[in-house]
């Protein structure tokens, strides 16, 4: 990707004047939202408009009259986050065309819940028609927003108040689904993965999906101590923690060609990861060790598929 | 009485021969056409039979760069509407277009979209509900919608579509009214028949038309950024909700002045309701859509024989006419209220419900028959028409009603 | 915002004008532990800056922080990550 402006530091990223999420919003103490959408906001020029799924994000941010964002935002439903953008992108285009206004960068927020499972076809829809826009889907790994239900992103062996970890059936039996992997299927030109304890590397993401003529996907990994039940001082923590046991592997996908960011050469034992989490303590019970292993196993098996996608 | 203004009385009013074209085009490509000459920006549309060849006529125009729009080949209707609606809020000017199935998947955007106040214009070739799957005319898809806060008008013809189309604009675009509309067309009857029609030059449209953007009264702005569609909970929804429905009811005086502009423009006569032969008529029948015209015909024919008829269709169906419909039936003895709805336990069909809330009041009440008929688009035979005239006269003679609601051209 | 609109106050949809308004909304009373920053220990690294949720920390032109009390939420995230333990977390009240 040429001409983009990348930072090598976190003294690069603009300062305060630059900020354009306002305090006072009604997120958890130590959520691992925020802190992302502070970086993308700065990362990512005026002028800019925010489009944004239900969820998380959306409701504690605009409770009538309060609203954090300095900058146009709207909210439609639940799972039409990208076919809104997709409408506001292609308004501007016809009124930068035949009005001569000016194009804006569009941004599109949206949970795992709005993402990987009501808004897929939304985004397939919104990927397909090649829009000019950032889809950042951040992830806490379930529907935080109603209760902690679980999504298709929540990872095997997790437990969400929808698949709790029983006595018959220890928490979530199915696999987490792929975002990157979908949104290439499209065939766009610019996917990746981002955690929060790689600030650098979430900004300069932001700059080349924010370069792309078309549409980039950006997966985020959102700490969320509230439905993971871990401590909020460790929402950053348990971010590098997600990175370094190969459980949230990042990596960035431009025009097919696959590239681990950080690769991770010895891993850290997933327990590291595990323990910091209520939601996945009894995972560590002996009677579930067959899960474990096979959280395990899907670890171990998505990184080795990454490792020989780079090499092709 | 409506009036179809012929051309020649044109040119005698002075009005100049090449500004009135006639020409023959199917329901659905009045809409196109009518769409095409407004100029819009944006059009998200999915298509759906009854409805295609608005979407077909449209990527027609904008692939032969007759119109400059952006034309979004969206996957779903709910993403339709969801498209349409982002658009609207830069202040562009956008259409949609639907029918039954389609608009049902898009319900839960039309409440989204009339709060927001977005002038969005959408055609809704009325077809029917399933199961069964049915694509023939019902008005199962315009019902559904009636409460979600939408102006909604009934075309009964071709001219009628392509007219009330281009009013729609005018309305949704009206800083006074801020509401979207739907224009109404029966499914088949209007949206796939050709017919005979009078439609202005491009130049006309643009000139009836606002020329300027942005159109939404706040849209999205750099310079003074709003966030829109915040989390309104149980301390403001109910202000927000009430000032949308102060709204509605003011927007009514508006809608009659745009009848009213648009009437003087085209020479052929809007208004709200449309009456045939009801000063001294002892009962009244009353259709929504296409039913209206045959409805007229049998009604002449029965007045030739002394019969005191009438015949009542509503053009403006939401924000509902209650006060010309009061004045026109309070001193009717008996009132058919004619429904392409299936009652499905409720008092009455839609319509009807309309209609007996707005008499309740009165201290002397026509009395109300409910007819349902025409479900998934089966024909009402002029026989069978003329029959729901002769009962309702019966009824009005003895001053005695068996049912309250009859179904008409059903198999027992 | 002590009074609340009347129906006739709000904008159209129940849009929010002159944002941000959500800085009326002073969330520093949702704490229970209050970080304390010994500028001598602080190097400016900018870490806390950067991962504070609100953001409640200011950055100043030097890149030396400041704690916004109004907003902090008492996480403790900038405790967590700060490398020359700077920021100690102590109960509010204290």
């Amino acid at each position: 990707m040429n001409n983009v402006k990348l930072i090598k530091t976190i003294r690069d990223i603009p300062g305060d004047q630059y900020e354009q999420l306002a305090p006072g919003h009604r997120l958890c103490a130590g959520c691992g939202v925020s802190a992302m959408v502070r970086l993308v906001l700065k990362a990512v020029p005026d002028p800019k408009v925010v489009i944004n799924a239900t969820g998380c994000l959306e409701v504690a941010t605009t409770i009538y009259p309060y609203s954090s964002w300095k900058i146009p935002w709207v909210h439609n439903a639940f799972e039409n986050a990208a076919a809104t953008g997709s409408g506001i992108e292609a308004a501007f285009k016809a009124l930068h065309r035949k009005f001569g206004k000016k194009m804006p960068h569009v941004i599109v927020f949206g949970g795992d819940g709005g993402t990987f499972d009501i808004g897929l076809q939304s985004l397939s829809g919104a990927l397909e028609r090649g829009h000019d826009f950032i889809y950042i889907c951040y992830d806490n790994e379930a529907y935080m927003n109603t209760g902690i239900q679980r999504s298709g992103a929540t990872p095997r062996g997790a437990a969400t108040t929808t698949s709790p970890a029983g006595k018959v059936i220890p928490g979530k039996m199915e696999r987490k689904k792929s975002l990157i992997e979908i949104a290439v299927a499209h065939g766009i030109e610019y996917a990746a993965t981002a955690s929060l304890a790689y600030p650098v590397d979430l900004f300069n993401k932001i700059r080349k999906a924010d370069a792309v003529k078309g549409p980039a996907v950006i997966h985020y990994l959102a700490v969320c101590p509230t439905g993971w039940r871990s401590d909020p001082a460790l929402t950053v923590e348990i971010a590098r923690l997600a990175v370094l046991t190969r459980m949230w592997p990042l990596y960035e996908v431009e025009n097919g060609k696959y590239k681990i960011n950080v690769f991770i050469k010895n891993p850290r034992p997933i327990e590291d990861y595990l323990k910091l989490q209520g939601r996945f303590r009894h995972l560590l019970k002996p009677e579930n060790k067959w899960l474990l292993e096979k959280l395990k196993q899907d670890v171990e098996s998505f990184w080795n598929y990454l490792v020989s996608k780079t090499k092709e | 009485m409506r009036m179809y203004v012929q051309p020649k009385l044109l040119l005698w009013l002075g009005r100049v021969n090449d500004m009135v074209k006639r020409i023959g085009l199917n329901g659905d490509e009045a809409v196109a056409l009518a769409v095409k000459q407004a100029n819009v920006d944006v059009i998200a549309a999915y298509p759906i039979t009854p409805q295609t060849i608005i979407v077909e006529r449209l990527s027609e125009y904008v692939n032969n760069g007759e119109l400059d729009a952006e034309f979004v080949p969206v996957e779903s209707e709910h993403s339709a509407l969801s498209t349409v609606v982002g658009a609207a809020l830069t202040g562009a000017r956008v259409f949609t277009a639907t029918a039954s199935q389609g608009l049902a998947l898009m319900y839960e955007i039309l409440w989204i979209a009339s709060s927001l106040r977005l002038p969005i214009v959408m055609a809704l070739a009325n077809r029917a509900f399933s199961a069964p799957i049915n694509i023939h005319c019902s008005h199962d898809d315009a019902m559904a919608a009636r409460d979600a806060g939408w102006i909604e008008l009934f075309s009964e013809s071709v001219q009628e579509v392509y007219d009330l189309t281009l009013q729609a604009f005018m309305m949704v675009e009206d800083e006074n009214i801020m509401l979207p509309a739907i224009v109404n067309l029966d499914g088949f009857i209007l949206s796939h028949s050709l017919a005979d029609l009078y439609v202005f030059d491009d130049q006309e449209v643009t000139n009836l038309l606002r020329k300027d953007r942005p159109l939404y009264k706040l849209p999205i702005d750099f310079k003074k950024p709003a966030t829109y569609g915040p989390l309104g909970l149980y301390d403001y929804y109910m202000e927000i909700k009430k000032q949308q429905a102060v709204a509605m009811r003011n927007a009514y005086k508006y809608i009659k002045e745009v009848f009213q502009k648009y009437s003087e423009v085209s020479g052929r006569e809007y208004s709200p309701v449309k009456t045939y032969e009801v000063e001294d008529a002892e009962i009244v029948v009353i259709a929504l859509g296409s039913m209206a015209g045959n409805l007229r015909t049998i009604a002449k024919s029965l007045r030739k024989r002394g019969k005191k008829v009438g015949v009542i269709s509503l053009t403006l169906y939401r924000p509902f006419p209650e006060d010309i419909i009061l004045k026109t039936l309070k001193d009717i003895n008996v009132v058919v209220v004619m429904d392409r709805f299936p009652n499905f336990g409720a008092p009455g069909g839609p319509l009807f419900e309309d209609i007996s809330a707005t008499l309740y009041h009165l201290k002397k009440r026509p009395m109300l028959l409910n007819v349902i008929y025409g479900l998934g688009g089966r024909e009402t035979s002029p026989k069978e028409i003329e029959n729901i005239f002769e009962r309702a006269l019966k009824i009005s003679k003895e001053g005695v009603m068996e049912e309250k609601e009859i179904w008409v051209g059903v198999r027992e | 915002m002590s009074k609340l609109k009347g129906w006739r106050e709000v904008a159209i949809g129940g849009t929010i004008l002159n944002v941000p308004t959500s800085l009326e909304y002073e969330t520093g009373s949702w704490r229970a532990l209050k970080p304390i920053l010994n500028q001598e220990k602080c190097v400016k690294c900018l870490l806390c800056w950067v991962y504070c949720p609100e953001p409640a920390i200011h950055r100043h032109e030097d890149n030396s922080v400041e704690i916004d009390y109004k907003f902090c939420k008492g996480c403790g995230i900038c405790e967590n990550v700060c490398p020359t333990k700077a920021i100690t977390m102590v109960r509010e009240g204290e």
